[in-house]
């Protein structure tokens, strides 16, 4: 410090009160920091686009246009055929994301060294991503159909008499989901692998253990809090499946999902209000879902796995 | 617990090679390690000590060359199968098992009874000293605790070889010191077999019974530590050693012995380490701790220099001198020098040693090599 810095006043004044610590300091160690603001479009963002549309559906739905607030929720438990909407989407959505986190393990898991072509096999695995739920129901129409490859390769070697009906049914749907939705969880379960160091494996391994009980038992444990995330943002897509379930499904029948009801609420009948219902019945049961996962993942170590990130 | 050293006899170590795409980490190692020995690999960051580690535990694929236990080959078993004992540098604990579970995992890998297992990991958390801590996560304690983690975790199967990669480099000085003399013990009571991988030639020096020095995936001398502390095969070793001060000299006469040289009207005389001639570029190598300050009475080696730095070490100051032609002396000594000293220095003919030249540096391999072969050098 140079000499001639004038002395400010406080510091001259005697013997020196407690500083008060400037309101910056305050405020951090409450945790807030001053450029918080910066946050204030993205807030904006999320009020306008998110929260603003949920609190109007949410008002909308206590708001019938006949009966008390909550009529309109009496009406769709009342009605079997509405209820089923929630089994049906269950039925689809549960297993679905089941199968896209379990048959992402053991590919991820042989994948999470280095080796040449590891690119290339992830973007095979990963395009899926890009062609969106229209093209891939063309492209199922095209393979499983009753006349598509699929059906005519069985025919040919004689192991059916008549075409399997894979499209237009329950199997049409699942199949569009697992197609849709596998590369997410396949890419977030990559991730999460990279994730643990390997040389927690390679410890086991000198301590006797092989590759069955290294995965069971090292990376496995680990990867389970990574797991159920994946589960979770896998389900919540599958579970608000549409266009595969009008395209390559049933929707009249056995895949008239949830997310149909609220369509055929809102642009069938205009009862906008019954619709904001099953939206909101729609939300809840998700939130029930993920609750119950998070909850069970909250039993799993969760704490640091010493990888690369 | 009891030794598992009489699991074999002697492990040898044929041609040992590992290549990474076109580089050598690992050129033809060969080694013989004897049940109850401590050897150590030595060498500078990137020399091939893990690599040569890895081959031994299995975990890395030989490129060429063979392990042998005894008579029974083994370096086509995976790792699992080979029964060694492993201590990695980040101690590699299970996050998500308690002290107790990661030291049982290897006993219950081997399905022994669960009395024997609960048994055997007490008295493995007796050892190391971890008895208040035995129920926690490798996360909640400090390094020195998961370091000991580790090394209960290695020994507690009594392994015919433990293996230790740079087990203390992730540790403070203090503690450093304390688990060298844990470490020590260790392997002295539980009479093991010890491979210990290190930079640090102190070290090296004080656990080991063998050292193994490694530059650029090549040995480079194997032998005791007195005789790599005297006798250092190559001037690459000796600067690992801790010969601090190396001078690029001439060689002016060179009888059986003694070999003399000169550089800027400075003579010197010392020892011949390996060929050298008259007229030769050679590397003069002397330890600070060799460097005298002369009370007037030396007759050879006398160099004038000035004081340059010195710091301040205890009992001992570490100087920097400057000689008339500008060569730069590292030295110690316990006379209270200060910057701006004129002094007289002096040598021991037999502590100067004097090593074959550029031509090793600028063909290491081969001269490394050559220096290998020398009888007696080798331990
Ligand atoms: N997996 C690998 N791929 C490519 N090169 C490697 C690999 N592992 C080690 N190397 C190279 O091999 C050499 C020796 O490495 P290492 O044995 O780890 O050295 P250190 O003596 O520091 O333990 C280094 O040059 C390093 O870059
Ligand atoms: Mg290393």
């Amino acid at each position: 410090m140079s000499v001639t810095t004038p002395t400010p006043a406080v510091e001259s004044a005697g013997p020196p009160a407690p500083a008060r610590a400037h309101w910056q300091h305050r405020l951090a160690e409450r945790g807030v920091d001053r450029h918080l603001w910066l946050l204030t479009p993205a807030l904006l963002f999320v009020v306008l686009l998110f929260l603003y549309p949920f609190f109007y559906g949410l008002g909308l739905s206590f708001q019938p246009t006949e009966g008390g607030p909550f009529s309109d929720y009496a009406r769709f438990f009342g009605d079997a055929y509405q209820r089923d909407t929630i089994w049906t989407t269950l039925g689809l959505a549960l297993p679905a994301a089941l199968l896209n986190v379990v048959a992402s393990v053991p590919i991820a898991y042989r994948m999470r060294g280095r080796f040449r072509g590891k690119r290339l096999v992830t973007i095979l695995l990963v395009v899926p991503i890009t062609l969106g739920t229209v093209l891939t129901a063309q492209g199922l129409l095209n393979f499983l159909g009753p006349t598509g490859w699929f059906n005519r390769v069985l025919t040919a070697l004689h192991l059916t008499d008549e075409p399997i009906r894979l499209v237009h049914n329950y199997w049409g749907v699942f199949f569009s989901l697992v197609i849709t939705g596998f590369p997410f969880a396949f890419l977030l379960v990559l991730s999460y692998l990279s994730g643990i160091d390997p040389t927690l494996e390679r410890a086991a391994a000198t301590l006797g253990a092989g590759w069955w009980q290294r995965f069971r038992m090292i990376t496995l444990p680990l990867l389970m809090p990574g797991l159920a995330t994946t589960f979770c943002l896998t389900f919540v897509l599958a579970f608000s499946v549409f266009p595969s379930a009008v395209l390559v499904g049933n929707p009249a029948g056995e895949t008239r999902v949830i997310s149909i009801a609220a369509y055929q609420a809102a642009y069938e009948q205009y009862d906008y209000p019954y619709a904001s219902a099953i939206a909101m019945i729609m939300g809840l049961i998700e939130l029930v879902v993920i609750a119950v996962v998070l909850f069970a993942r909250t039993r799993f170590y969760t704490g640091s796995t010493g990888g690369k990130g | 617990m009891t030794a598992g050293a009489k699991a074999f006899s002697q492990l040898r170590l044929q041609g040992v090679s590992r290549r990474f795409g076109g580089h050598d980490a690992l050129r033809d190692l060969d080694l013989t390690i004897e049940a109850g020995e401590f050897v150590a690999l030595l060498g500078p960051s990137g020399c091939g000590k893990s690599t040569a580690l890895n081959c031994l535990a299995g975990l890395l694929p030989l490129t060429a060359g063979s392990i042998w236990q005894d008579e029974r080959r083994i370096d086509t078993l995976p790792p699992e199968r080979r029964g060694f004992g492993m201590v990695f540098q980040n101690y590699a604990l299970f996050p998500h098992m308690s002290v107790r579970a990661n030291i049982a995992f290897g006993l219950r890998m081997r399905r022994l009874p669960k009395d024997e297992i609960r048994r055997r990991t007490d008295e493995a958390v007796r050892l190391v000293r971890l008895e208040d801590h035995a129920g926690k996560l490798p996360g909640q304690l400090s390094g020195g605790q998961q370091q000991r983690v580790a090394i209960a975790r290695a020994v507690v199967l009594e392994p015919s070889l433990v293996l230790m990669d740079e087990p203390l480099s992730n540790l403070d000085a203090k503690l450093r010191l304390e688990m060298r003399t844990e470490i020590r013990r260790l392997h002295q009571s539980l009479g093991l077999t010890t491979v210990y991988v290190t930079h640090d030639q102190e070290e090296a020096l004080s656990l080991a019974d063998r050292l193994v020095v490694l530059r650029e995936g090549r040995v480079q001398q194997i032998g005791a530590p007195e005789e790599l502390h005297t006798r250092p095969a190559n001037w690459h070793v000796a600067d690992f050693m801790g010969y601090r001060n190396l001078w690029t000299m001439r060689v002016r006469e060179a009888a059986d012995g003694t070999v003399a040289v000169e550089r800027d009207g400075l003579r010197l005389v010392g020892v011949p380490v390996g060929p050298v001639a008259p007229g030769d570029e050679v590397i003069v190598a002397v330890r600070p701790e060799d460097v005298r300050v002369d009370q007037g009475d030396a007759t050879t080696n006398a160099v004038p220099a000035e004081i340059e730095v010195v710091e301040y070490q205890g009992r001992e100051l570490a100087a920097e001198a400057v000689t008339a032609a500008g060569s730069r002396v590292h030295l110690r000594t316990d006379r209270r020098v200060a910057p701006g000293d004129p002094v007289t220095l002096s040598i021991d003919p037999q502590r100067l040693l004097v090593f074959p030249g550029d031509a090793a540096a600028t063909r290491p391999a081969d001269k490394a090599a050559a220096v290998v072969e020398e009888p007696g050098l080798v331990g």
